[in-house]
């Protein structure tokens, strides 16, 4: 599974991880391909359960780093066609429901808040 | 990839974080922030109790700085369909009959100690948070209403519209049902909640926020000097929510 997502990303250049901050994601890439689903189950409960509020493993946080713009510098959704979250997901055939409910594009607000 | 966009971003948020700590320094943020705010990796703690004293003799009739307030900062979408429009606050008024005296409140959530809510709930979803705040994990929702049904204040909202463009600290969607959270982002940070907020530069503060738990909170003490009540205290639900002058 690992090799078809990493193969996925070469082929068609769409997991591009572009960064607005760093170059670095909050964990190796690898790690993060694999397992960024459990680690977002387990922020999601500490923060809803909790009220635990770390930044490091926030959908937020991916949110504001892994959208792109288009050409009149407005933000795609992460789960449009062809974007960083949807492009893995079609292809490994596993609907995505994050975006049901959070928002797909960073919030200007909190761009200026975090 | 750094564009000028993001040396703003961070141009912006430095010159804000010192403007808040500057602030802090000359204690002029103390209304509206509490002192000891817990940090971002410290789970809420029982030894805390949230809670809301409602002054109605300050509320005014006419107001809705609390309903706009919470509408803004959770983002709620109103589409002029009062029947099933979402609503996490809202004016009510009373009127004594015999002697025509009217009151103006606000209602929302109570955070009951025992609520009702929860006690229905099939999936766990409908939960109380160890600091009191009553929430809907809605990871969990299945959308079942039963909560709805069963919470006396009619606190509880049912999403019946496919959402977009939610505030990032707000995630709401379709098929979830949700009410007051106490604005638990701003709370945990250590703000207060956006409806006493708004009351309060509206000039009315009618809205006092605060530890139940702690003595000498500011709620606590005015709690403790004036008279106020629960609504539908013969339920024993203990709620967070008081009301003086009713």
């Amino acid at each position: 599974m690992i090799c078809m997502t990493s193969e996925l990303v070469t082929a068609n250049n769409t997991g591009n991880i572009a960064l607005g901050i760093d170059d670095q994601c909050v964990e190796p890439t690898d790690y993060m391909r694999r397992y960024h689903m459990d680690v977002l189950l387990h922020q999601r409960d500490e923060t809803v359960l909790k009220g635990i509020r770390t930044k490091k493993h926030s959908l937020v946080g991916c949110i504001n780093c892994h959208t792109k713009q288009d050409g009149h510098g407005q933000n795609i959704p992460i789960n449009d066609e062809g974007q960083f979250c949807e492009s893995c997901h079609t292809y490994a055939a596993v609907k995505i429901d994050c975006f049901q409910c959070h928002r797909s594009t960073p919030d200007i607000e909190v761009a200026n808040d975090e | 990839m750094m564009n000028d966009n993001s040396i703003d971003h961070y141009r912006r948020r430095f010159l804000k974080n010192a403007g808040v700590t500057a602030a802090s320094a000359v204690g002029g943020v103390q209304l509206i922030n509490f002192a000891n705010a817990k940090s971002d990796d410290q789970a809420v703690a029982d030894s805390v109790r949230w809670g809301m004293l409602v002054d109605t003799s300050k509320c005014a009739t006419d107001c809705t700085a609390c309903v706009d307030s919470c509408n803004e900062e959770h983002g709620l979408e109103l589409f002029d369909r009062p029947e099933s429009d979402v609503q996490w606050i809202r004016k009510v008024e009373l009127q004594n009959k015999s002697t025509g005296h009217q009151v103006s409140l606000p209602m929302l959530c109570q955070h009951c100690e025992n609520p009702p809510c929860v006690d229905v709930c099939p999936t766990g979803a409908s939960f109380k948070r160890d600091d009191g705040v009553v929430l809907v994990n809605k990871h969990t929702c299945i959308g079942c209403r039963y909560c709805v049904m069963a919470c006396p204040y009619l606190a509880r909202s049912f999403v019946h519209e496919n959402l977009e463009n939610q505030r990032s600290w707000s995630p709401r969607g379709k098929g979830t049902v949700e009410s007051c959270n106490f604005c638990v982002h701003r709370v945990d940070k250590g703000e207060q909640p956006a409806c006493v907020v708004g009351c309060q530069s509206d000039g009315h503060k009618a809205l006092l926020f605060g530890d139940l738990n702690d003595p000498d909170s500011e709620i606590s003490n005015r709690a403790n000097t004036i008279s106020s009540r629960e609504l539908r205290a013969d339920l024993s639900l203990n709620t967070a929510v008081r009301y003086e002058g009713l």
